[in-house]
């Protein structure tokens, strides 16, 4: 199995990866329990437009997409907060819109087919190295924002006026989880691709919220069910010659199934 | 009942008026809780109960008037672990993965500050207040395991475990048998007479703060009565049924 890694690209792929594994249900957990799913989704697409902008003007594409979809995610946030329009309408705007934009700028250049389909759907042999120390500065630094606002981000999570009052400021929580969702996006859209990016932090999490246990061990069985589909995906996307994200989250799912099926 | 000495004003509304767009819910109300109270708040569907407590909670904003908490103008009044709020709303999802201790250590959460992580003492705070609503027992126990009666005592102890002055209650026996609802009122009744904790309870069961309250607050948009719950029923007993059916030792 060691062969693996003489090839640079799956070494990139595993490390990248697993980064990714770890910050997308840290993340998730937070947006699912909100029922803020939909957010990942839309943040993916916006990140797909941020995408195809770096394409055309040569800039990493995984740069452009980080911005693209931190503006997004504040312009969201303020929207949702406004109350002028419906929370999903809100989303459903930036989504649509954003696809629409991405699909503009592909067709004033139509060079980057293929490797716009890559960033659909994912696949490890994009991830440059530069891409990875990327990933690995801004996942280190999500993962310890998480940290360091744990007890606001749970407090408002579980009950947000209660935390008010407490003196806790949710807007600022708010705002900070929806940049923080903004980040995991875009960074997973190198490995598992703009489509598929929501599973990852929807699956695991929904899979763990089923063993019924407490805040922290719930976070801790979605990033075991995560890293283990992140790894045995990547492995048997190698050996299977299958795309990355498809087999990454098609094996969540299969967790899912099971869990469901034992819980029964 | 009479206050022996002056005691200290927890909350004052001066001339409070609050409107949701253009439909005026609460107009020119003032009032003075002081510590030790036991206020029931209550009023007909739509008069500003709720709307009341979270003008005094800093929730809603009121158009006009002034309301202070521990003699500070609410705008500036920072020192939140000192009142507790138990909302209407006070269910949590089923499936939301949260034991009843997490639940109780988040009444720390605002004490501690940003980056500040739970301590050693602030464990046994959660435990004790835990131990003060007898569900020191079901502390591993997720939230959704428990009956309504027990999940409103979890939530009591939450309040308790960031060591309130005062407790402000919304409607907090919805949904609840009658003696659960019996219990609830006996912890709560410990918890004015014991810790002298003030109470602030908006209910629509005028019974329930004739037996317990101390001081009764009529609110239909204005503030009909402010006062002895006695005195109210005196005033009153004729335009309310349900006060007279209450038999026994409460006789208007």
């Amino acid at each position: 199995m060691l062969e693996l890694f003489k090839y640079g690209f799956m070494v990139r792929g595993f490390e990248a990866g697993l980064i990714i594994a770890i910050i997308a249900p840290l993340i998730g957990i937070f947006l699912v329990l909100r029922r803020y799913s939909l957010i990942a989704d839309t943040l993916a697409h916006v990140s797909l437009a941020g995408v195809a902008i770096g394409l055309l003007l040569k800039i990493n594409p995984l740069i452009t997409a980080i911005i693209t979809s931190v503006i997004s995610s504040i312009g969201i946030e303020k929207l949702r907060i406004s109350k002028k329009i419906f929370g999903e309408s809100a989303l459903s705007i930036f989504l649509s819109g954003s696809l629409a934009l991405a699909i503009i700028l592909i067709s004033f250049a139509h060079g980057f087919g293929v490797s716009l389909f890559s960033y659909l759907f994912g696949s490890i042999t994009t991830v440059k190295q530069v891409d990875v120390y990327i990933i690995g500065v801004l996942g280190v630094l999500v993962i310890a924002t998480v940290i360091g606002f744990y007890k606001e981000l749970l407090y408002v999570t579980v009950d947000e006026e209660a935390a008010r009052v407490s003196g806790i400021p949710t807007k600022f929580i708010n705002l900070l989880l929806i940049i923080l969702s903004a980040f995991t996006v875009a960074l997973a859209i190198p490995i598992v691709g703009a489509l598929l990016i929501a599973a990852l932090i929807v699956i695991p999490v929904v899979t763990a919220l089923q063993l019924k246990t407490s805040f922290k061990k719930t976070i801790l069985a979605a990033e075991l069910i995560s890293v283990f589909s992140v790894i045995v995906g990547i492995i048997s996307s190698f050996y299977l010659n299958l795309p990355t994200g498809g087999t990454i989250v098609f094996i969540s799912i299969a967790i899912f199934v099971l869990v469901m099926i034992y819980k029964r | 009942m009479q206050q022996i000495i002056h005691a200290p004003t927890i909350i004052e509304l001066d001339k409070i008026c609050f409107s949701y767009d253009t439909e005026e819910v609460v107009k020119d109300v003032s009032l003075k809780i002081n510590k030790g109270d036991y206020v029931g708040i209550v009023g007909p569907n739509g008069g500003g109960k709720t709307t009341l407590l979270k003008l005094m909670l800093g929730l809603l904003q009121p158009k006009s008037g002034f309301i202070k908490l521990f003699d500070t103008e609410l705008k500036s009044f920072k020192d939140w672990s000192r009142v507790g709020y138990i909302s209407q709303r006070n269910y949590i999802e089923t499936n939301f993965p949260v034991t009843v201790e997490e639940i109780v250590a988040m009444g720390r959460y605002g004490k501690l500050g940003l980056f500040h992580f739970p301590t050693k003492e602030d464990e046994e705070k959660s435990l004790q207040a835990l131990s003060q609503v007898e569900m020191l027992g079901y502390k591993d126990r997720q939230i959704n395991d428990l009956s309504g009666g027990q999940k409103q005592r979890v939530f009591i102890a939450r309040a308790l475990a960031s060591e309130p002055e005062v407790i402000l209650l919304d409607e907090p026996t919805v949904g609840v048998d009658i003696k659960t609802q019996k219990q609830f009122y006996l912890l709560l009744r410990k918890l004015n007479k014991e810790l002298r904790l003030t109470l602030i309870l908006v209910t629509h069961e005028l019974d329930v703060v004739m037996r317990e309250a101390n001081k009764l607050g009529y609110i239909n948009r204005t503030l009909e009565y402010y006062g002895d719950p006695r005195e109210y029923c005196k005033e009153n007993h004729h335009h309310h049924d349900h006060v007279g059916k209450r038999g026994g030792h409460h006789q208007c």
